[in-house]
C-alpha cells in the first residue's frame, strides 16, 4: 500500500492503495464517487470511461500511479445541476434504459464533442464504438449527440 | 400460502415504510374471494393489514406512490406509477416514487418478468387511483356541503369552481380515510388522458444521466467488506482442496470461506476471497491454488453437443399441438420441403455483473440490497431457507443495471448471504465479467426441423415444426419430467394466426448439464428465426410474395394482420429497391406479445449491410410511447447481437467466451436504424413491451438477407461481413 493524492473534479484526495490497483476502483471504493462503472474491467465496455486531462480512458485498465498529478474528471464532475449540454440532450432524447452503461457513454460523449463540436455520423461511430450498451440505446446516443452539439453551438 | 398477512397491521405497515402515520391509504385487498383484486384502504391502528398499499397521502400533501416492479431499464419506474397517477390527477414529478422491496404487503406481483408490468397492472392500479380520487372529492364535497359532480381535481387539489373553494389532497386526506371505499370507480375516459399514451419523461432519467441512480455495485454499508467469488470453469465439478496460503498474503485480505452456488436444481461449490477491497479480494481470488474434480465433464464441447442434437432430431418427441393428418397431408402432397434451424448458446451479460450486498444482523434479520427482478421471491425463499419470519428478511430493491432474466435468478443473493452470516459482516459479492460470462446461466441452443407441404396451387397443405432442445424446467427443477413436454420450449410455434389445415409440432427432449434460464423473450428468439425464416421458404417455393403469403395463411381479421399491414404501409414493401438490395419480413406473437419488422439490407462486399428496420409492435394499449420505442430499439440490438456475434460455445467442459473481448456485442457502428411504430388498435387483451420486439427481428434480416443474395441462413450466429 502507498499514499498517493488524485485531483478528481478539481478536488484532492488522499488514497492509501495497492499501487496496482486500477484507478477505477480507487474512484469508486475510496474517493467514494459511484457514478462511474465497472463493466469488463479489461477496456472493452466503456462503462469506466473518466477524462484524464481532458481525454477519455478506460479507468478500469490505469493503473492509479498512472493518474497521479493528472487531472480526473468523473461524470460527477461535468456538470452541478445535471446541465451540460450532453446531459440536456441525454434527458430530451431520453436516451438510457438501465443506464448503466450512461455515465460512460456520457463520458465518451462529452469528449468528442470539446473535440469536435460537429461531430458527423463517422466521428460518432469513432468515438463511441468502445462503449458497449447491453440494452441497445444506440439510434438514441446518435441523436442525442448531434442535439447536444446544436445545443453547445447555439 | 404466506401465513404472515395477519401479522401485518397498520403500524407495521408504517414502521416498513417509514410513512407518517396520518393520511389515506389505498391498495388493492389480497383477499382473493371474488378472483379479482378489490381496492381497499388501511383503517384502524392494529386491524389486520389486508391491503397492498399503492397510494398515501399524507396530511402534509406528500404523495407516495409503490412501484412494486423492479426498474431494470423497461421503464416501470414511470409507466407503475403513471397508472396510479393519471386517475389521480397529479404530475409525476409531485409524486414520490418508492420501489418496494418484496415484504408480503406489497403483493406477489413483486418481480419484473414476462414484459407482465402494466399488462398486469393496468386496470387494477388504475381502479386504485381513481378510488383515491373519489373519496378525495366526496370529502371535499361533503365539507362545503356542495354536490359531487360540482367538484374537479386537479394536480393534487380538489376544486369547486363556481364558488372559487379550493383544498389540497394533504387537507383532505383525514377525511378521506374515513370514507368507505366506492365499489365502483369510475375510470377516466381515455381521450381525458394527460400520461398514459404520452411520451412522458421518465423521473429516473435525470439519475441515470449523471452517475447519480444507486445501482446494487454502488451499495455501501457501515462495516462493509467485499467477496470475489471462484467457481469452477467446468460446470458440474466437484471441489477436492484448495491453497490460499497466497491469497491470504494479498495486502487487504480477510478470509477465505466456502460457499454455495445455488442456481435452478444445480448447488455449485465455491470459494471466496473476503477483503477490505474489492481489488483486494480479486487478487486475493486470483492466487487461490484450487484442485477440482470435474467428473468427465471437461469432455463436454459445443461440437459434439450439436451433433447430438441432430441426432436426436431423427426422434418422433412429445405432441406439443396436433391440426388434422400431418403425415398424411405430408406424404400426399406434390411438393414438399424440409429445412433444418440451429441456434447458439447465448449469455444475458448486462452490463451491470452480478452482485450483492447482504447483512445479517442481530434477532436473525437478514438485510439484502442487490439489482433484482424478483425481491418477492428473495424474502420468501431465504425465510425458507432460514426458518425465519418473512418480515425478518428486508430487501432494498436498487436499479438493475440490465437484466434481461438473468436477475430472475438469486444465486449471488445466496452467495452474498451465505458469506455475510459465515463472516458476521455485511458482505458484497461482486462478479467479475469473467464470472458472469463464464458460469451462465445461459439461453439454451434450440435447434427446429421443419416440415412443410403445398398443393399444387402453392397452398400450405402440411407443417411441422420440431423442437430439439435442453429444457428451461429441466434445468430449474430437480423432479423434471422428462416424458412431459416443456411448452417454455415450443413458445409460439402453435399460436401463430396462420391456419394449417394439417399441423404436427413436436418437442424433443436434450439433457443438458450447464445451467441455462430465460432470456429476454425466453425460447421465442430462437422459434420464431426457424418459423418464420421457413415461412419464407414456403413462400419462395410456392412463387408468392413472402407478405402475401402470409397474409393468405391468416383468418380475415387478427392482429398479426394489421401488424403485416402495417408494416407493408411503413415500409413502402411494394415499392421497388435499388439494385442489389433485399427485404425480409417476418413478426411473431407469443405469450409476451406480438411484433413485426421488415428489414432492407444491401450487398456490401462479400457480406451485407443492414440499412434499415421496421418494426411494428402491437399492444392494444399503451402507456408511454417513448419507452415503448426505446424497448423495441433495444430488443432489435439484442437481437442483432444474437444473431451476427459468436455467442457461447464449451471446450473441455469450459465456457470459451470469458469476457466482451470475445463474447462480443454489437456496437455504435453496426446498429441500423430501427423505425418503430405502435399500434394500439388491437383486441382486448393488453400486450407487453419488453420482449415482443426481439423474435421476429433475425428471421425479418435473414429473410431479406435471401431477398438480396439468394442466400438461406439457417444457422445462427451468422458472419454478417461473409455472406457465402
Ligand atoms: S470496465 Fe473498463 S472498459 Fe469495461
Ligand atoms: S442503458 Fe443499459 S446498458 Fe446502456
Amino acid at each position: 500500500m502507498a499514499a498517493f493524492t488524485l485531483t478528481v473534479n478539481n478536488k484532492e484526495y488522499q488514497v492509501d492503495v495497492d499501487p496496482e490497483m486500477p484507478l477505477l476502483w480507487a474512484i469508486r471504493d475510496f474517493v467514494g464517487l459511484k457514478g462511474t462503472k465497472f463493466g469488463c474491467g479489461i477496456a472493452q465496455c466503456g462503462a469506466c470511461t473518466v477524462h484524464l486531462e481532458g481525454s477519455p480512458v478506460r479507468s478500469c485498465r490505469l493503473p492509479v500511479t498512472a493518474a497521479v498529478g493528472k487531472k480526473i474528471t468523473t461524470i460527477e464532475g461535468i456538470s452541478q445541476n445535471v446541465d451540460h449540454a450532453v446531459q440536456k440532450a441525454w434527458i430530451e432524447l431520453q436516451v438510457p434504459q438501465c443506464g448503466y452503461c450512461q455515465s460512460g457513454q456520457i463520458m465518451s460523449a462529452v469528449a468528442l464533442l470539446n473535440k469536435k463540436p460537429k461531430p458527423t455520423d463517422q466521428d460518432i461511430d469513432a468515438a463511441m464504438r468502445g462503449n458497449l450498451c447491453r440494452c441497445g440505446t444506440y439510434q438514441r446516443i446518435r441523436k442525442a449527440i448531434h442535439r447536444a452539439s446544436e445545443i453547445m453551438n447555439s | 400460502m404466506d401465513n404472515t398477512i395477519s401479522t401485518l397491521n397498520r403500524r407495521n405497515f408504517l414502521r416498513i415504510t417509514s410513512l407518517a402515520s396520518a393520511g389515506l391509504f389505498i391498495g388493492l385487498s389480497l383477499k382473493k374471494e371474488t378472483g379479482m383484486a378489490q381496492v381497499a384502504k388501511i383503517t384502524g391502528d392494529e386491524g389486520s393489514l389486508d391491503l397492498t398499499p399503492f397510494v398515501h397521502i399524507g396530511t402534509d400533501g406528500t404523495i407516495t406512490l409503490f412501484n412494486p416492479r423492479p426498474e431494470m431499464g423497461q421503464g416501470t419506474f414511470q409507466s407503475i406509477p403513471a397508472l396510479i397517477a393519471e386517475e389521480l390527477e397529479v404530475s409525476l414529478d409531485k409524486v414520490n416514487i418508492r420501489q418496494t422491496g418484496g415484504q408480503i404487503i406489497f403483493g406477489r406481483g413483486q418481480s419484473a418478468g414476462g414484459s407482465a408490468s402494466v399488462r398486469t397492472d393496468y386496470f387494477p392500479l388504475r381502479k386504485v387511483g381513481a378510488s383515491a380520487r373519489e373519496m378525495l372529492l366526496t370529502a371535499a364535497s361533503q365539507q362545503w356541503n356542495v354536490p359531487l359532480e360540482q367538484c374537479n381535481a386537479d394536480e393534487g387539489m380538489i376544486y369547486h369552481k363556481s364558488s372559487g373553494r379550493s383544498l389540497s389532497y394533504g387537507e383532505l386526506a383525514q377525511a378521506a380515510s374515513k370514507l368507505p371505499i366506492p365499489s365502483d370507480p369510475k375510470l377516466k375516459d381515455p381521450k381525458d388522458f394527460r400520461i398514459l399514451g404520452k411520451p412522458s419523461p421518465r423521473p429516473d432519467i435525470p439519475l441515470k444521466s449523471s452517475g447519480r441512480a444507486v445501482f446494487g455495485i454502488d451499495v455501501d454499508v457501515p462495516g462493509m467488506v467485499y467477496a470475489s467469488v471462484a467457481h469452477s470453469p467446468v460446470f458440474g465439478a466437484k471441489l477436492v482442496k484448495y491453497d490460499d496460503s497466497d491469497a491470504k498474503k494479498v495486502k487487504g485480505v480477510l478470509s477465505v470461506e466456502t460457499c454455495d452456488r445455488k442456481i435452478g436444481k444445480y448447488t455449485y461449490p465455491a470459494i471466496a476471497v473476503i477483503a477490505e477491497n474489492y481489488w483486494a479480494a480479486y487478487k486475493g481470488r486470483e492466487a487461490l491454488k484450487i484442485q477440482w474434480d470435474d467428473q468427465g465433464n471437461e469432455k463436454f464441447n459445443t461440437e459434439e453437443y450439436t451433433q447430438k442434437l441432430r441426432d436426436l432430431s431423427k426422434t418422433e418427441g412429445l405432441v406439443d399441438k396436433e391440426v388434422g393428418n400431418f403425415e398424411q397431408a405430408y406424404q400426399a402432397a406434390p411438393v414438399r420441403i424440409d429445412a433444418f434451424y440451429e441456434t447458439p448458446v447465448v449469455s444475458h451479460s448486462p452490463i451491470e455483473p452480478m452482485n450483492c450486498v447482504a447483512s445479517w444482523t442481530e434477532g436473525n434479520k437478514l438485510e439484502i440490497w442487490a439489482s433484482t427482478q424478483v425481491p418477492r421471491s428473495i424474502v420468501t425463499s431465504f425465510s425458507k431457507e432460514y426458518g425465519i419470519p418473512e418480515d425478518n428478511v428486508t430487501v432494498h430493491t436498487q436499479y438493475s443495471g440490465g437484466a434481461f432474466g438473468r436477475r430472475l435468478q438469486n444465486d449471488f443473493v445466496i452467495e452474498a448471504a451465505q458469506l455475510s452470516k459465515k463472516t458476521g459482516k455485511p458482505v458484497k459479492v461482486l462478479w467479475s465479467r469473467e464470472d458472469d460470462t463464464e458460469q451462465g446461466p445461459f439461453r439454451p441452443m434450440t435447434f427446429s426441423a421443419m416440415k412443410g407441404a403445398l398443393s399444387a396451387q402453392g397452398e400450405v397443405v402440411a407443417f411441422q415444426h420440431k423442437v430439439i432442445s435442453p429444457s428451461l424446467h429441466d434445468s430449474g427443477d430437480p423432479n423434471f419430467d422428462p416424458s412431459r413436454i416443456d411448452r417454455s420450449m415450443t413458445e409460439g410455434i402453435s399460436d401463430q394466426a396462420y391456419v394449417f389445415p394439417n399441423m404436427k409440432n413436436l418437442y424433443v427432449h436434450a439433457d443438458f448439464h450447464v445451467p441455462i434460464s430465460a432470456w429476454r423473450a425466453v425460447t421465442s428468439t430462437t422459434l420464431a428465426f426457424a418459423h418464420e425464416c421457413f415461412i419464407d421458404e414456403l413462400a419462395v417455393k410456392a412463387g408468392k410474395d413472402p407478405l402475401d403469403f402470409r397474409l393468405g395463411l391468416i383468418d380475415a381479421k387478427s392482429d398479426t394482420r394489421n401488424v403485416l399491414m402495417k408494416l407493408r404501409e411503413v415500409s413502402q414493401w411494394d415499392k421497388p429497391l435499388p439494385e442489389g438490395w433485399g427485404r425480409g419480413v417476418a413478426q411473431y406473437e407469443f405469450f409476451a406479445g406480438l411484433a413485426g419488422y421488415v428489414v432492407e439490407v444491401s450487398k456490401a462486399g462479400s457480406g451485407i449491410h443492414i440499412e434499415k428496420a421496421y418494426a411494428v409492435i402491437d399492444l392494444g394499449t399503451m402507456v408511454n410511447p417513448d419507452t415503448v420505442r426505446g424497448q423495441v430499439e433495444g430488443a432489435a440490438t439484442m437481437a442483432l447481437t444474437a444473431a451476427i456475434k459468436s455467442g457461447i460455445t464449451f471446450k473441455n467442459g469450459e465456457t470459451v467466451q470469458k469476457n466482451f473481448n470475445t463474447n462480443q456485442l454489437v456496437r455504435i457502428h453496426e446498429m441500423p436504424s430501427v423505425e418503430v411504430t405502435i399500434l394500439t388498435n388491437g383486441g382486448p387483451r393488453i400486450k407487453g413491451v419488453g420482449e415482443p420486439g426481439l423474435p421476429s427481428f433475425a428471421p425479418a434480416l435473414c429473410n431479406a438477407i435471401f431477398s438480396a443474395t439468394g442466400t438461406r441462413i439457417r444457422r445462427l450466429p451468422f458472419d454478417i461481413n461473409h455472406i457465402a
